[in-house]
């Protein structure tokens, strides 16, 4: 019977997770903020729109980190280079021969030179996402063929990290230094990017790229170069010896995990009232690890969930609790480390065989020899006892 | 262009000035099942790592088909045609015996065709082929991990086949195997030499016995010590000095 279920399932198996995505997406879409706002919670939708942003980075930490075993810790450069591109559009938004305030405040005159083509907006959407990937492939490609991994290259993600953050903080007279860019006040096609419509429209778009982020991170990890990118976190030498130069593989993952981090960061600052060097601190990078840690490592939906639990969390312990709410997020942190090593979602897998075993245990004085010997039912057997 | 498909000459490794191998000359023909003895540390893995390019010679050089593989990198050196096997299995523990056959059979190693090219209309049964003839086919959808030390030995061996090398480097293939799966594997390194020249390293004489119908190599201190037939390299004096000697001595 249950053998029957699932091969069903195995036949149809794009499908019905194809039925199971654009289902979820209608209830964020439509469901939820008429719910909240019916909670008279109305603000958590803006904020739900922000997460739904997270979760498109979340998206690349797994591909690079979870599928492919490579730790980044400066995903926020990524992020905040999109945040960038997308805000310097909107600061142009003004009429003929104007500047934007912050420069006549330091004296500049003259546009430099780097924000020009940012008064096209086909360019700067195209920046959000090739910009953050041409630097992570540039990066990546220096450091991978060079076989630096593991911990060296963590540390060198963080080291690019702390650069640029010094460099935009610095910078007052290119980019405000600081401060960063407001977008609340900036107008995009004569509305301003803060009012409600605009920030309704961006929420749409947060839910229709996370969902052009999660095709993309499927159809990446299923199939050959899925599994290819597990064999190099598993074994990367062993891969040289099969026929493969990992450099490429791991590159390209490099790249597109940055380019996400780019969408979402143009998304999360156009809903947030602006970008500055703040999303280049470290600990925002590392949280970006730790929301994929508590979702489930190497699982899309776990990456997902974790960044959208993770962060809901955060704000309502912190309005709760505006005293001692680190410490709650801190414990909870260390509870799904050690308590779940493999996330939420890498729990709910084993806890769902768990019964299928219990259910086969019970039976299983009735099961004929040749069921027991079924390596399936063995392989259920091995992963109940541990 | 040399008739030889493996020769070494004059190799020498030094690992910070300990000569793991020392002026070693080698060669051998196409179509040889070589079979290279010698007791632990005597430097038989270290050989494979330099043919393979994961170690570097200190001076000499490999040739293989005539060309030099100095400066070749690991996945270049596999694509000419060699293929290895590692002393402990390496197989890939999360992927299943299928997909790792599929991995390692696969023709086009490039991102891009790895990404977007449809599987062959081959392939399928190429692997069941291979899954059957190693032994796998009820266990080939389930993860390697839970795979028997025998049954990884004998997926990686699969690994080898289906990469289609001209020489397979098969390190100590029935290490830990009982007597019957040795002799299987025995048999499938036969079956195979039929159509692949061979270079087998083994501790195991009863296996050696069984599979060494050609030349064996006996390696000590990183330098041949001497080559012949498995009758004539039993009875020299030396290597029951350095090799077999030692195992009745170690046992007392
Ligand atoms: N990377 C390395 N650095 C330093 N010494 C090494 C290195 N690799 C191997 N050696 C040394 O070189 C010698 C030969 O090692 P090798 O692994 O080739 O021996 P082996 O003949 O395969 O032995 P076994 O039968 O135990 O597998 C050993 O003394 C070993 O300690
Ligand atoms: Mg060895």
């Amino acid at each position: 019977m249950l053998r029957a279920i699932k091969g069903q399932i195995q036949k149809r198996p794009r499908l019905f997770e194809g039925i199971g995505v654009v289902a979820i997406a209608l209830l964020i879409l439509f469901a939820a903020p008429a719910i909240l706002t019916a909670m008279g919670q109305e603000f958590r939708v803006n904020m739900l729109g922000r997460f739904l942003a997270l979760a498109i980075v979340a998206l690349g930490i797994d591909l690079i980190w979870g599928y492919t075993g490579i730790l980044s810790l400066g995903h926020g450069l990524f992020f905040t280079l999109g945040g960038y591109a997308l805000a310097m559009h909107l600061k142009l938004q003004l009429p003929e021969g104007e500047l934007p305030e912050f420069f006549t405040l330091y004296g500049v005159k003259e546009l430099p030179w780097f924000w020009k083509p940012f008064h096209s907006f086909p360019f700067s959407l195209a920046a959000t996402i090739f910009v953050p990937m041409l630097i992570a492939a540039l990066l990546g490609y220096l450091v991978f063929r060079n076989r630096i991994r593991g911990v060296y290259f963590s540390i060198l993600t963080q080291a690019a990290l702390i650069v640029f953050f010094n460099f935009f903080n610095s910078q007052q007279k290119l980019i405000n230094g600081t401060n960063g860019l407001k977008t609340d006040t900036a107008k995009i096609f004569d509305v301003y990017v803060g009012s409600d419509d605009v920030q309704r429209i961006l929420y749409i778009l947060s839910v229709v790229f996370l969902i052009l982020a999660y095709c993309l991170s499927r159809w990446l990890t299923s199939g050959r170069l899925g599994r290819l990118l597990i064999a190099i976190r598993d074994d990367e030498s062993r891969v040289r010896f099969s026929g493969y130069d990992p450099t490429g593989f791991k590159v390209l993952v490099f790249a597109v995990s940055a380019g996400l981090a780019g969408i979402a960061g143009a998304l999360y600052a156009a809903q947030s009232g602006g970008i500055s060097p703040k999303t280049m601190d470290i600990a925002f990078s590392i949280e970006m690890v730790i929301w994929v840690a508590v979702g489930g490592r190497a699982s899309l939906v776990g990456a997902i969930l974790g960044a959208i639990l993770v962060n809901f969390s955060k704000s309502i312990l912190s309005e709760q609790f505006p005293q001692v709410w680190l410490f709650f997020l801190g414990g909870l942190f260390l509870t799904v480390v050690t308590v779940l090593p493999d996330g939420f979602v890498g729990w709910l897998r084993t806890q769902g065989v768990d019964q299928v075993r219990s259910l086969l245990g019970r039976r299983r004085l009735l099961t004929y020899p040749s069921l027991a010997e079924d390596p399936e039912v063995e392989y259920e057997r091995q992963n109940l006892r541990n | 262009m040399s008739a030889k498909i493996l020769e070494i000459e004059d190799l020498t490794v030094s690992f910070d000035g300990f000569k793991a191998l020392n002026q070693l000359n080698f060669s051998m023909e196409p179509g040889e099942l070589r079979v290279i003895i010698g007791p632990n540390g005597a430097g038989k893995t270290t050989f494979l790592d330099v043919i393979t390019g994961k170690v570097q010679p200190t001076i000499g050089s490999a040739r293989f088909k005539g060309k030099n593989l100095k400066a070749l990198s690991e996945h270049q050196i596999c694509r000419l045609g060699i293929g290895r096997k590692f002393q402990t299995p390496r197989i890939f523990l999360k992927l299943t015996p299928r997909e790792n056959l599929s991995l390692s059979g696969n023709r086009y190693k490039g991102v891009f065709s790895t990404l977007l090219n449809k599987r062959p209309t081959g392939e399928q049964q190429t692997i069941s082929g291979l899954l059957e003839t190693v032994g796998l086919t009820p266990k080939a959808d389930i993860p390697a991990e839970l795979l028997s030390h025998g049954e990884k030995q004998r997926l990686e061996i699969g690994m080898l086949v289906a990469q289609s090398p001209d020489l397979l480097l098969v390190d100590e293939p029935v290490a830990g195997l009982t007597d019957e799966e040795t002799e299987n594997v025995g048999n499938l390194l036969l079956t195979l030499a039929e159509s692949h020249s061979i270079i087998v390293i083994e501790h195991d004489m009863e296996f050696v016995r069984q599979i060494a119908r050609q030349q064996v190599t006996v390696l000590h201190q990183g330098s041949v010590l001497c080559e012949g037939k498995m009758n004539d390299v039993q009875n020299d004096p030396r290597v029951i000095e350095v090799y077999l000697g030692e195992a009745p001595s170690m046992d007392e």
